[in-house]
């Protein structure tokens, strides 16, 4: 309750901003995990805001950027079936796979949709009984229940037409293999609102403790961040690093019981593979044996060769908070948001597409 | 890309059957009605109150009170970083 309490006697960013340049004694290095603060904070400027002794790096919290070429194929290798229809969130279209993307696939004459919630995917799978709609899961814990909650829906009212392709994904396993990284020195997370939301604060007591690690549950608004950032820096500060939830507006130390409960009866854990982190064990869901007929890949018999990442591209150096951006070869020459390589440069969550955006080449 | 403005419930729709007809909350988004699903909020809104939204469902519902709260300091912190962002080298850039 102490961030909220600042929060609201300050009210605005100046003082924060001050009072984070007073309480600064040592170079910091802080993750931003979400991709949603990555963006907000360049939009708002708030690197600039920062004292230099302030690192911010960004985490993996990119839904598109983690989702490994292979996934892609697999979404590719779907749209080019007869008779199917790909639903899909926006910003995964222009991802490339091996060789093109949804978008091309879509120029080739797949029918690829864009739609805004799973929900929007299954309402076409009834409004088109005559094709397969097949949705790429793609997100974490705040978007896994949504996706949960669609094949509810679906199994209630009968719709067969209608199946994904999981490659949903849990935070607090990533963060883990993470943070066991000796060579990733960081002393703090910016830990990400919404998937907080859902988990709650407490989820990321066990990598605080275990990493002796400074946490900060934080909205997305500037002043939400800098509340964050200033909670983090007191913490290190006073060597008493724990979990602090500035977003109590949203996020609970429990979580969304309700949501959880909904991930909990459609899918089940399982080693996932995460773009430039690699497979890390019970990261992320997969149906339930009981919801497998809403399995694309086992219903329409798809099956992809591993694939190797674009060439020269550097996503998963910059996903771990190894590089940045412009230490990419690719970055800003073969690699800009109209001609993107790798996906940190597509979305708009993305570090590369933020930095392209916000700070030129 | 998770959007945290708050949107107010303006009607509750459907819930005469939890299968063929779950309840939805209707907001309106830049003057368009939009259901919201409500199967994972962490309570059902009533008629009035704010919900946070992600991909088409409420994941969190916010009292009046709250929401009015969190709106205008969002409010307040736009209308900071726009003067700001107007000065020249000022804190917004």
């Amino acid at each position: 309750m102490k961030c909220v309490d600042e929060f609201r006697s300050r009210e605005i960013t100046a003082p924060l901003v001050a009072e984070i340049a007073r309480s600064v004694q040592r170079p910091m290095r802080i993750m931003e995990v979400c991709g949603t603060h990555t963006m907000s904070i360049f939009r708002h400027g708030i690197r600039s805001l920062l004292p230099k002794e302030i690192s911010l790096l960004s985490g993996p919290g990119c839904p598109v950027c983690v989702t490994p070429v292979s996934h892609i194929d697999a979404f590719l290798a779907a749209a080019d079936l007869d008779q199917v229809t790909i639903a899909t969130f926006g910003d995964l279209i222009r991802v490339p796979g091996t060789g093109r993307s949804l978008a091309g696939a879509r120029a080739q004459g797949a029918r690829v949709e864009i739609v805004y919630s799973p929900m929007d995917a299954l309402t076409l799978a009834q409004r088109e009984p005559e094709r397969t709609v097949v949705f790429p899961a793609i997100g974490f814990e705040t978007t896994a229940p949504a996706i949960g909650a669609t094949i509810l829906a679906a199994e209630r009212q009968g719709i067969g037409n209608f199946l994904i392709i999981g490659a949903n994904k849990t935070m607090p396993q990533a963060l883990e293999a993470l943070m066991g990284d000796p060579e990733l020195k960081v002393d703090g997370l910016l830990c990400p609102g919404h998937v907080s939301a859902i988990i709650g604060a407490a989820a990321y007591r066990p990598v605080a403790e275990r990493y002796r690690l400074a946490c900060a549950v934080a909205g997305f608004e500037p002043a939400d961040i800098l509340a964050g950032l200033l909670s983090l820096i007191r913490q290190i500060n006073k060597g008493r690093p724990g979990v602090e939830n500035c977003y109590t507006r949203a996020v609970s130390e429990e979580g969304n019981l309700r949501a959880q409960h909904l991930i909990d009866q459609v899918f089940e854990p399982a080693d996932s593979a995460w773009r430039g982190l690699g497979i890390i064990p019970g990261s992320g869901l997969v149906l339930r044996e009981k919801y497998r007929f809403f399995d694309g890949m086992e219903q329409l018999g798809i099956a992809v060769p591993t694939a190797r990442e674009p060439k020269g591209c550097r996503c998963g150096e910059i996903l771990k908070g190894r590089m940045l951006p412009p230490e990419c070869p690719l970055y800003g020459t073969a690699c800009t948001p109209l001609q993107p390589v790798g996906p940190c440069m597509v979305s708009n969550e993305g570090t590369c597409a933020a930095y392209y955006r916000y700070s030129g080449v | 890309m998770c959007l945290a403005i708050p949107m107010q419930v303006v009607a509750l729709e459907g819930g005469s059957d939890e299968m063929l007809d779950p309840q939805v909350a209707l907001v309106a988004n830049e003057g368009v009605l939009t259901a919201i699903r409500l199967e994972m909020a962490d309570r059902i809104p009533a008629v009035g109150e704010y919900v946070i939204i992600h991909a088409g469902f409420a994941i969190r519902t916010l009292t009046t009170e709250e929401a009015e709260y969190n709106l205008s300091l969002m409010r307040r912190m736009a209308e900071m970083v726009e003067r700001d962002d107007q000065q020249p080298g000022g804190v917004g850039r």
